[in-house]
């Protein structure tokens, strides 16, 4: 018993030091953000700011329509995550419970799109959208998400398997409820912590998505947030000013940040998931 | 009651293929039908503007002939030496984290933070940490060690190193909780029966852990071959213009500029597709050779 104390210790000691390693550079980053520009020279590095001042965010904030790229990203956020969660749940219960012809062929040919990198598809989509004039609009980054999503239909239909016995479905049946009546109200809810789960994960995939906003969105003021900071730091990154850059990286990792503490346990958990099934 | 029942079951067939339809649509819409027609333009020269011209195997052919192409390569399969590293060092950490104690789970998310921290900001924070000048790393490494530290994101020779260096931290947490949970469903009788046999905390480490764990292995493995061989965003802001002797652009990168920045959709769709065929093969071959060594049960 006592080795395992002895054990439990030094385990503890090399992650607390690993665990200094990977959030020193957010505090250092929060820390640049509140100085102004003169102390980040000051040698030794003072992590502590004195004095400490939000200018840069001010600055930051009145410099850059952040405003409108929080709106931005919050739509795509919301209508793809809304729509393409439901679409997909839709599709997991067909594809999980149930027969149908050509069914393996359907569901070998969607896993088939994981593997097509974004890459190859992103400049024949981009000539399609910019024929539809939709190049500069939210549309190009909303329309194929509500389309539904083949990663998150392969972990709903997995957890479907486990979660809802086929015989409650034969049973609402039997009682006379419809096909639509029976997913809305037995299998929707029982898919809640799958959903939430991958809901969590795409938030976190749509937010922080920067190759698709930066192809089509051209305008600031409908650029999303990720571009946005992008593009400030090109702005500042000349005079070196650093503060100015650290505060806005610090508004862009807010939202995913405070997201994450409150739903830590299905990111995590979806993630573990995810790769065990996978 | 017959003619009843298959009544019931055309309406189930009806509302089936409802259901499976749109990311059916989808998958035509957005991946079929792109994929096709980026064949056909990668046949020609086309800007946007003017007509689009045949040019056959012209753009092939000038691919393989551009020097940049194979350094983007080159720095492609470069920044995959980080995966063995990133992989040793989450199971080391996912080992240590396997255990009971106080404070464990404040631990996980720490290191999970930069997992779900946008790139963008990610790459912000890094090129002040690794500024030759004033950045954190080079002061401590002059103050603690008296290492006059290198121009990370300055000299090509550092380049790649940093942007290593960047996704080891950024990706060490995500890795992690997947040998955590593979660790967790390993059964506590393979280490008892290895005790009694007299197995001593490396033999259970590399006998039983290592071989054990080989499906993460191999879907970490997978998963982080195609996903460096997309690197991009972080590219875009720290190796701008692909950085000094364009040591740190990929090939995504590559196609990123030719595609949006020349203008040139046939030769981008050309490199694009050369991409995807190599993924596609180097997942293939992955897939083959994963027969060899992953434990399957």
């Amino acid at each position: 018993m006592k080795r395992e104390k002895i054990a439990d210790l030094w385990s503890f000691l090399i992650l607390l030091a690993g665990a200094v390693f990977m959030i020193a550079p957010f505090i250092w980053t929060v820390s640049t953000s509140l100085k102004n520009q003169r102390m980040i020279f000051d040698m030794p590095p003072k992590w502590i700011p004195d004095p400490i001042s939000l200018d840069n965010y001010r600055d930051v904030w009145g410099q850059s329509p952040l405003l409108n790229g929080f709106a931005n990203s919050l739509i795509i956020v919301a209508v793809v995550l809304t729509v393409g969660m439901l679409v997909s749940a839709m599709s997991a219960y067909a594809f999980g419970k149930f027969e149908f012809p050509f069914k393996g062929v359907l569901f070998m040919g969607l896993l088939g799109t994981m593997m097509i990198p974004y890459s190859v598809v992103m400049i024949p989509q981009y000539i399609g959208f910019s024929t539809l004039n939709w190049v500069d609009t939210l549309l190009p980054l909303i329309v194929p998400g509500l389309f539904g999503n083949i990663v998150v239909i392969f972990f709903i239909r997995q957890y479907l398997q486990g979660a809802l016995p086929n015989d409650l479905i034969e049973a609402a049946k039997i009682d006379g409820c419809g096909f639509f009546r029976i997913f809305w109200s037995i299998a929707l809810p029982t898919m809640k912590p799958a959903l939430a789960a991958q809901a969590a994960l795409g938030f976190m995939g749509i937010w922080n998505d920067f190759l698709g906003p930066l192809i089509y969105l051209h305008t600031p003021e409908k650029q999303t947030i990720q571009v946005l900071i992008a593009s400030m730091q090109a702005l500042y990154i000349g005079q070196s000013n650093y503060p100015m850059i650290m505060a806005a990286a610090v508004i862009a990792m807010v939202p995913v940040i405070v997201v994450f503490f409150f739903c830590q346990r299905y990111f995590i958990e979806s993630m573990a998931i995810s790769g065990i099934k996978g | 009651m017959n003619a009843k029942l298959t009544g019931y079951r055309r309406k189930e067939l009806a509302w089936l293929y409802l259901f499976v339809a749109p990311p059916v649509l989808g998958f035509l819409l957005f991946g079929l039908a792109p994929i096709v027609f980026s064949i056909y333009i990668s046949f020609q020269k086309w800007d946007m503007l003017t007509e689009p011209q045949w040019v056959g195997l012209g753009n092939y052919n000038d691919i393989l002939n551009d020097g940049k192409v194979f350094i983007s390569m080159y720095n492609t399969v470069y920044l995959m030496i980080g995966i063995p590293i990133g992989m040793l060092l989450s199971l080391l950490l996912a080992i240590l984290m396997n255990r009971k104690f106080k404070g464990i789970s404040f631990m996980r998310t720490i290191y999970y933070l930069p997992v779900i921290s946008p790139i963008i900001a990610i790459s912000l924070l890094w090129q002040w940490i690794l500024n030759q000048d004033y950045g954190l790393l080079n002061n401590y490494l002059w103050d603690v060690f008296g290492i006059q530290g290198p121009n990370w994101l300055g000299d090509p020779n550092w380049v790649k190193p940093s942007l290593i260096l960047i996704g080891l931290w950024g990706g060490l947490g995500a890795n992690m909780v997947l040998y955590l949970a593979g660790l967790q469903s390993v059964s506590s009788t393979y280490y008892e029966a290895a005790e009694i046999d007299g197995a001593g905390a490396w033999h259970k480490f590399s006998k039983i852990t290592v071989p054990l764990l080989s499906p993460i292995h191999f879907f970490i493995l997978v998963m982080g071959v195609i996903g460096a061989f997309q690197t991009f965003s972080q590219i875009y802001v720290l190796a701008t213009d692909g950085g000094p002797e364009y040591s740190g652009a990929t090939i995504v990168f590559y196609i990123f500029q030719h595609a949006f920045k020349y203008f040139n959709m046939g030769y981008a769709s050309a490199a694009a597709w050369l991409l995807g065929v190599m993924i596609f093969i180097i997942t293939l071959l992955q897939f083959k050779l994963s027969k060899r060594w992953v434990y399957q049960d």
